[in-house]
């Protein structure tokens, strides 16, 4: 009989591909807006899938900061947007030609890390705790962390400096 | 009851919680319900007029002194309005996008009803942990759900299909990522003393070291001035300003599904309520019956306590409503980037600093 954290995988795992494909090739609607939220449904769903990994931490933090707050500016965006012109937009082979491109840097890491990971030691659950975490982030990842702490500071000026219309 | 302890351990965590879920959800839902008459009652007396003092089921009036006095009192006014929603006419106009318009009013109301589910509302009754679920990321865990109750309000705004719910629901979800960082960042400082997520950690360590109102006030000065901005209530009631955008995002909805905000409303005020009572105000302790429970007439005092704080909570939550004007939008803006965020930011560092200089 299988497990229930099993069954709680695939039903995850099959929630995570449906409402990914849904997000990105919805055939009933063309709406950004249903796009958005399919891709918000994607999110929580994947939020599950960590869950079942036992990293609460993680789970949360994807749910608080992508479902609940990128997710919420996408939408405010599209929202303020005129959309009929991408509702009609057809697509070209272009734009398809680069995101095959995209897909399959994605899907080459993706099985590159299947096939270079060892599995968990039976009986040992890695436990997502907050401590160990913040530990590692400021000892072994000093280096990427406060760089990428840099990189969003720059995006964050970036962004001003481009909404502000005319400069004093 | 010595029946249950032959159980099975896994159908004892279901049966546990299948109760505790009843119980808090019921409670909540009570709660709601009876907020509003409060609401209306407080609203009245401030404003001195009586308040709703006349609706009662036909038998009351036979009852001596006790019926007139509770009808008086509005006792039987919930009923009626809750019998009054769902009797109304659900009317749909025809230019809104029918999807949205269905789920938006359930969106509203689902996350603050799962934020009740980390909330430790009273010790133990024999060996149960009065919380349903014991999460070691509880806070993250809650800003997470109510982080997701943005989208009720912005589908609503956006499924109506019209001007007034769309300006209602741009101006709240500017106004909800904004507070929510304020409210977000309020709350580190407590986590620094704490030194664990997990809430009921938070309770055992007020417990143990007094009240974090005491040591934090400027968090919870915080934490308070943006639940009342989180719950979209006044003076910060910008998204619906009847006065301007004559409902804001609920303008098009009627019948149960303008009742479902309501009710996500009241149920974000109570969830909100009991998270200051367990973050600041030492959650189901008082000095001197601050340790777990170990009859069932304690553990039952422990969630009376917490009732009563949350209750005090529900109180100024409506009493402020009716003593402040609406603030201007750009004044909310203002207070909660220019002013809240760099207090909540030098409170953080002040905090780590003499957290780094006391311990270890």
């Amino acid at each position: 009989m299988p497990q229930l954290t099993d069954l709680l995988f695939y039903g995850f795992a099959a929630l995570t591909l449906l409402f990914g494909f849904l997000c990105v090739a919805n055939p009933l609607s063309r709406n950004p807006v249903t796009s958005a939220m399919f891709l918000v449904l994607t999110i929580i769903s994947m939020a599950g899938l960590f869950i079942l990994l036992h990293a609460f931490f993680l789970a949360a933090v994807q749910v608080l900061v992508y479902a609940g707050a990128v997710m919420v500016l996408f939408l405010f965006v599209i929202m303020l947007l005129d959309l009929k012109e991408e509702e009609r937009r057809k697509l070209r082979k272009f734009t398809v030609g680069l995101g095959a491109v995209a897909v399959a840097a994605i899907a080459g890491i993706l099985i590159k890390a299947t096939l270079s990971a060892v599995p968990l030691a039976a009986g040992k659950v890695v436990e997502g705790n907050t401590k160990p975490l913040g530990v590692a982030l400021f000892t072994q990842y000093l280096l990427p962390f406060e760089i990428l702490s840099i990189l969003l500071l720059v995006a964050m000026v970036g962004v001003i400096l481009l909404s502000k219309k005319e400069l004093k | 009851m010595d029946a249950i302890k032959y159980l099975d351990p896994s159908v004892q965590f279901i049966l546990f919680s299948v109760l505790k879920i009843v119980f808090v959800f019921g409670v909540t839902m009570t709660a709601v319900a009876y907020a509003v008459l409060v609401e209306r009652k407080i609203s009245a007396w401030i404003q001195d007029r009586p308040g709703p003092n006349r609706t009662a089921p036909f038998f009351v009036q036979f009852i001596p002194v006790l019926g007139p006095w509770l009808t008086r009192l509005g006792i039987f006014q919930p009923m009626a309005d809750g019998l009054k929603f769902i009797l109304k006419e659900d009317f749909t106009p025809s230019y809104v996008r029918t999807i949205y318009f269905w789920i938006a009013p359930a969106i509203a109301c689902v996350p603050a009803l799962l934020t009740m589910a980390v909330i430790p509302f009273g010790s133990q009754i024999g060996g149960e942990k009065m919380v349903i679920a014991d999460l070691n990321v509880g806070i993250l865990y809650t800003f997470g759900i109510v982080s997701l109750g943005v989208y009720g309000i912005v589908l609503a705004g956006y499924a109506s299909n019209s001007k007034y719910p769309f300006l209602g629901s741009i101006r709240s979800s500017a106004q909800m990522i904004s507070y929510e960082l304020a409210m977000g960042m309020s709350v580190v400082p407590i986590f620094m003393l704490v030194g664990d997520l997990n809430l009921s950690s938070v309770i055992g360590y007020q417990a143990d070291h007094g009240w974090n109102i005491l040591k934090q006030p400027v968090s919870f000065i915080i934490f308070l001035i943006a639940a009342f901005a989180e719950t979209n209530r006044l003076p910060f009631d910008l998204p619906e300003s009847e006065t301007e955008l004559v409902g804001g995002y609920h303008t098009e909805y009627s019948s149960m599904k303008f009742a479902l905000f309501f009710l996500g409303e009241y149920a974000a005020m109570i969830a909100a309520s009991a998270m200051m009572v367990t973050l600041f105000l030492g959650g189901w302790t008082l000095p001197g019956l601050s340790d777990p429970a170990s009859s069932l007439l304690g553990g039952l005092l422990h969630i009376l306590i917490f009732g009563a704080k949350m209750g005090v909570f529900m109180v100024i939550f409506i009493w402020v409503r009716w003593m402040l004007p609406r603030f201007r939008y750009d004044q909310l803006m203002d207070l909660g980037w220019r002013r809240f965020i760099p207090l909540a930011l030098a409170n953080i560092l002040v905090t780590a600093l003499v957290v780094a200089f006391t311990n270890k």
